[in-house]
């Protein structure tokens, strides 16, 4: 199965356990990803709070390349998704954006990784490569904000309770936990501005996955990762309680279950060590 | 710390028409009924809840509207948008307010939010994708000066022992499409 990629500025970077673990589990599901030819940034959460044309050109630009290859994108990050999202309902709306000639007729889809590969690849796929069932792993599962919010952009059908990134952990043999906190805002965009705001909202979700029995979480956003995954020494300091939850890309438990080679190279990139956590559980 | 409002307001509707232009949102639908501040996650932050700006705007207290915390502590969460029973897309009025008060040269209350953003854009004008390390370097450098840099750098050495900082841009130079993009936007913005 062929499918475009924009795999987003962090992927090569701050996220390349990420954009590694993507690669990796594609290739073992049998999906070609496609990087879309000299893709630029979408205009991230900068280019919206500062100008509306700017934002909505830049990710148009990246839809007209995808358009005119033919094929579907699928994007790993939530920010990249939600801007090429809006360009996308800007572009149907018959809007007109300077620098953007080609006429976008909404023929290909725009998806984010974690629903491709649960709606696009299928349970039945993922199954079949699964060697070593995730069996005592007790994750829940976060989507942030971007994923499925708002509706009329992302086109959710259940944008306060979605389902997809849990169906895979439980396809991988996950004992995935329920909780009420899937979509709440970790506060990733005023992470490097407003940090002490952006803890407050880190150290609520770490609280509350352990109330729901959680022992680890698992992500399908470069920022909505390193937010939760990065400062956990940092909030331990500020509050005097112990954080010590390991964070994962469900790419990279993906990779895990299927008996991937190179998990303990991605995972060996994250801020708070899972490797402990995972010879514990035998998983590892 | 909740803003104090003058004690008697006269109503004037061109802040609410500048505002209403530029989202293409109706602010005058909002019945006060609060659900957008219920489900925002920032409230604690803010000193004017959500469902309160859209009514100063409303009225046109643009001077209190735009010097306030809320618009630059507003994480562009999109619960508000999603939740609200008239369609008011706060989430993208809460944008246009922040465009206005940066075109209007308005000092803002957190003042290193707009700093970040302006030096974010500037990397991708740069290279036309965000070059992470120097993004960061340089809105440290701004924002906190050399001190700040030289302490964040621990931090960076850190990253890059764990190879998540690409030391090269993509590409030295953005498409001349991109270019004309920043041209244009720069243009109307
Ligand atoms: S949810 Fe909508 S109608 Fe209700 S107070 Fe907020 S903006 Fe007004
Ligand atoms: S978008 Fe901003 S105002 Fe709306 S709920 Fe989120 S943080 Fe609050």
């Amino acid at each position: 199965m062929d499918v475009s990629y924009y795999p987003g500025c962090s992927l090569s970077g701050t996220a390349r356990d990420y954009g590694e673990s993507v690669e990796a589990v594609s290739g073992t599901l049998g999906v070609a990803l496609k990087e879309l030819p000299d893709w630029n940034c979408c205009g991230s959460s900068s280019a919206h709070v500062t100008n509306d044309e700017l934002s909505v050109a830049l990710a148009a630009r990246n839809l007209e390349i995808a358009d005119k290859i033919g094929k579907d994108v699928a994007v790993p990050c939530a920010m990249c998704y939600s801007r090429l999202k809006v360009a996308e309902k800007a572009l149907l709306a018959g809007r007109e954006i300077e620098g953007i000639s080609h006429k976008y007729e909404g023929s290909i889809h725009v998806k984010h990784l974690v629903d491709f590969f649960w709606e696009n690849v299928g349970e039945q796929a993922i199954l079949e490569k699964v060697k070593k069932p995730l069996e005592g792993l007790n994750p829940v599962c976060y989507y942030g904000c971007l994923i499925t919010r708002p509706p009329e952009i992302t086109d959710a059908v259940n944008p306060e309770d979605p389902q997809s990134m849990d169906n895979i952990l439980k396809t991988l043999g996950a004992n995935v936990k329920n909780w009420s906190y899937k979509t709440d805002c970790c506060g990733g965009s005023l992470i490097l501005t407003l940090p002490e705001i952006a803890h407050k909202l880190i150290q609520k979700l770490l609280d509350m996955s352990q109330e729901a029995g959680a022992d680890c979480i698992v992500a399908a956003c470069p920022m909505c990762h390193s937010n939760l995954d990065g400062w956990q020494k940092e909030i331990s300091q500020e509050t005097g309680r112990k954080y010590d939850i390991p964070i994962f890309y469900f790419t990279e438990l993906m990779g895990l279950a299927f008996g991937d080679a190179s998990v303990k190279k991605w995972l060996h990139r994250h801020g708070t060590d899972p490797i402990p956590f995972l010879h514990e559980k035998e998983l590892l | 710390m909740v803003a104090s409002l003058p004690e008697s307001i006269v109503p004037d509707s061109s802040f609410r028409k500048q505002v209403e232009r530029l989202s293409g949102r109706r602010v005058s639908a909002c019945f006060q009924c609060e659900k957008c501040t219920n489900g925002c996650p920032l409230t604690f932050a803010m000193d004017i809840p959500p469902h309160k700006l859209i009514r100063l705007a409303h009225l046109g207290l643009k001077d209190t509207v735009l010097n306030s915390d809320t618009i630059w502590v507003c994480a562009s969460c999109e619960t508000c948008t999603t939740r609200c029973p008239n369609g008011i897309d706060i989430a993208h009025i809460m944008d246009i307010l922040r465009q206005v008060s940066q075109r209007e040269g308005i000092r803002a209350s957190k003042k290193d939010v707009p700093v970040f953003h302006s030096t974010f854009i500037a990397s991708m004008k740069r290279w036309g994708r965000v070059h992470e390390m120097e993004m960061a370097a340089m809105y440290t450098l701004k924002s906190a000066g050399l001190k700040g840099l030289m302490a964040q750098s621990k931090l960076g050495l850190e990253m890059f022992k764990k190879g998540k900082i690409k030391l090269l841009p993509y590409r030295l130079r953005p498409n001349s499409q991109v270019r004309n993009i920043f041209k244009n936007a720069g243009r109307k913005g």
